[in-house]
């Protein structure tokens, strides 16, 4: 591979990161700068202060600055790192999210790979037997998760395992009492359980449904019909042509659902109340903890980024076709 | 592709028709099941609460149990339903305008053109459920917030199918041709591409319908917008988190096959409008 042009592809790729981190946090400042939260309010949490209190504060957090000057700030403190302070924590932002995230990586990062795995392998199930009881009960199941809400498969989830069979606790990443730092393995493991296990059970329909399809093509055309007519079939079939054609495309897809996947762990953290860094955003979002949900915002751009990356090098990878036209532009 | 003939034909079971029949047979079905629940859901109010009925078991009485009040989950699953299908609409018109107005800024020329884009991938790169609650905070929050945070950020599909749509329409003679007339780009984006993507149009707005309503009982279940007392389905789901633990299955799991339901109804609209216009499965 030409280091030179794999050179240009990541500067191209770094400056087009840069500059929609930026759009997104300027476009993420305007939109919260417009909305009716007073930061001297938000911090006060209707506590009684005199006049001249207030104009202190006022001046501190900047009521009176021009936007344009507040952005300056904000992209300068954002350049260096420095997301200001949690209003709800009253801790530096970037120890809060990087906290709450590291808790989310282990959800997300499992029941991405169970989704992935699980989802491919009911979808290339499905898709060699298509038309059996096997594909119906497949498509009804990715149908009916696609339009069923994460957080109530999630209660669902919960009222059979938690309430009904009591095997697992109803939430909280550690038990009441314990600090997270002293939580033992196992404490962790059994709460991560139920949330994963749902993010999993949403997460791998996209990927079964598009497995199937591509599978059920594959079969059909005509190379497949010149290798029956060889004496291959059944597994062999399948695996020799169509999990070898499926399964990359299939990784860049899965790849490209970080968006979806930090969407689900919002959902499913708040209803498991798992102190990730979806739970943390909701409850920055409604205690108007403007700097924190900010920086939320951010990091899960430059998360869906990487994700976009991901699959966009997986494609590369895969596909010597891209290869050849990305550099011939 | 060869289309093969499979059985997919014989499961239509009561008498044998043909593709337009049966798809339409099916978006006025499913259309009346949402057009009767939005209108009862409209004229459900005060439903009665009497706590001798408490928490009681779904029975022939109360379809869907009671909740700690005594009121009817059924009508209250209803009248959330008829609340979150008024949310969906509105702000799937709200999308739809913004999507429209994109898709045909995106034909004026290669600079208008980028720009759409880059607003798409701007609003793709934050996860959507935070966008959503972006937004409905700037609104302020409340019903308001909730209808324009759904309504302002659902538009990125529907617009990335028309800029792909109006891209390849720009090449054609005839806009060329109207160009050199001296015909104006708002005229020519009117006349002479609108009409062409009337049917993604429509296809899109059906389609967009189940995600805002599901998004709708999303960002209500979080505890943005309505006030606990409307019956929005996600107010409803998150006040029966509550009761979990006490075995009351019954509060959380039918409203949630209700939502289920509708969504699924909408895909199934969608999807055969889909059929319907799109003119190579149309005429089977």
């Amino acid at each position: 591979m030409n280091k030179q042009k794999l050179a240009k592809y990541f500067g191209f790729k770094l400056v087009r990161f840069i500059i929609l981190i930026i759009a997104v946090a300027i476009f993420s400042f305007v939109l919260l700068d417009l909305s009716p939260i007073d930061p001297v309010n938000a911090y006060l949490k209707g506590a009684a202060v005199s006049e001249a209190q207030r104009q202190i504060l006022e001046q501190y957090f900047g009521t009176n600055v021009p936007l344009p000057t507040k952005i300056y700030h904000w992209i300068l403190n954002l350049i260096q790192g420095n997301l200001g302070t949690s209003l709800i924590y009253r801790a530096p932002v970037v120890d809060v999210i990087y906290q709450k995230f590291s808790a989310s990586v282990v959800l997300m990062a499992l029941s991405w790979i169970f989704s992935g795995v699980i989802g491919f392998a009911l979808g290339i199930l499905a898709g060699k037997n298509k038309g059996s009881w096997i594909d119906k009960v497949v498509k009804v199941y990715c149908y009916a998760i696609q339009s069923a809400p994460s957080f109530w498969v999630g209660m669902l989830i919960l009222m059979v395992f938690s309430v009904y069979l009591g095997w697992f606790p109803i939430g909280f990443g550690v038990p009441i009492g314990v600090k997270s730092t002293d939580a033992t393995f196992m404490e962790w493991a059994t709460r991560l359980v139920l949330p994963t296990l749902t993010l999993s059970l949403v997460g791998l329909a996209p990927i079964a449904m598009y497995t199937r399809n591509e599978l059920v093509q594959v079969l059909s055309s005509d190379y497949v019909l010149f290798a029956k007519s060889r004496g291959e079939k059944g597994w062999d079939l399948v695996k020799n042509h169509g999990i070898r054609n499926i399964l990359l495309p299939a990784v860049t897809l899965q790849f490209l659902s970080f968006s979806e996947l930090f969407g689900g762990a919002v959902m499913v953290e708040q209803v498991f109340s798992y102190p990730g860094i979806g739970q943390t955003a909701v409850a920055a979002g409604l205690q108007n903890d403007v700097p924190l949900f900010l920086g939320i915002v951010v990091i899960s751009a430059i998360f869906v980024f990487v994700g976009n990356l991901l699959a966009d090098i997986s494609y590369y990878l895969i596909d010597p076709r891209i290869k050849e036209s990305e550099f011939n532009d | 592709m060869i289309r093969k003939k499979t059985d997919d034909k014989k499961q239509w079971f009561l008498y044998s028709a043909n593709l337009r029949t049966k798809t339409l047979v099916i978006i006025v079905l499913s259309s009346l099941v949402i057009i009767s629940i939005f209108v009862s859901g409209y004229f459900i109010r005060d439903i009665p609460s009497s706590f001798v009925n408490a928490n009681q078991m779904p029975s022939l009485e109360h379809l869907f149990g009671t909740d700690w009040m005594g009121r009817d989950m059924f009508q209250r699953t209803i009248a959330g339903l008829g609340l979150s299908l008024m949310v969906g609409f509105i702000a799937s018109a709200v999308s739809t305008c913004i999507s429209i107005i994109f898709g045909l800024f995106s034909s004026f020329n290669k600079f208008a053109d980028e720009f759409v884009a880059g607003i798409i991938d701007l609003f793709g790169s934050i996860p959507h459920i935070l966008l959503i609650i972006i937004v409905s905070i700037m609104f302020g929050g409340g019903v308001y917030g909730v209808i324009m945070g759904v309504g302002l950020t659902h538009w990125t599909p529907l617009a990335r199918v028309l800029r792909s749509e109006v891209k390849e329409i720009r090449t054609k003679e005839y806009i060329h041709l109207a160009h050199n007339l001296g015909k104006s780009k708002m005229w020519i984006a009117l006349k002479h591409i609108l009409p062409l993507i009337v049917s993604q149009i429509i296809v899109g707005v059906i389609l967009m319908f189940p995600h805002a309503i599901m998004h709708e009982a999303a960002i209500t279940f979080l505890g943005f917008g309505l006030p606990p007392h409307e019956p929005a389905i996600g107010v409803i789901l998150s006040e029966s988190m509550h009761y979990l633990s006490s075995g009351y299955w019954w509060l959380a799991f039918y409203p949630g096959i209700s939502l289920l339901i509708v969504v699924l109804l909408f895909d199934l609209i969608g999807e055969n409008v889909e059929k319907l216009l799109n003119p190579e499965t149309a005429q089977e």
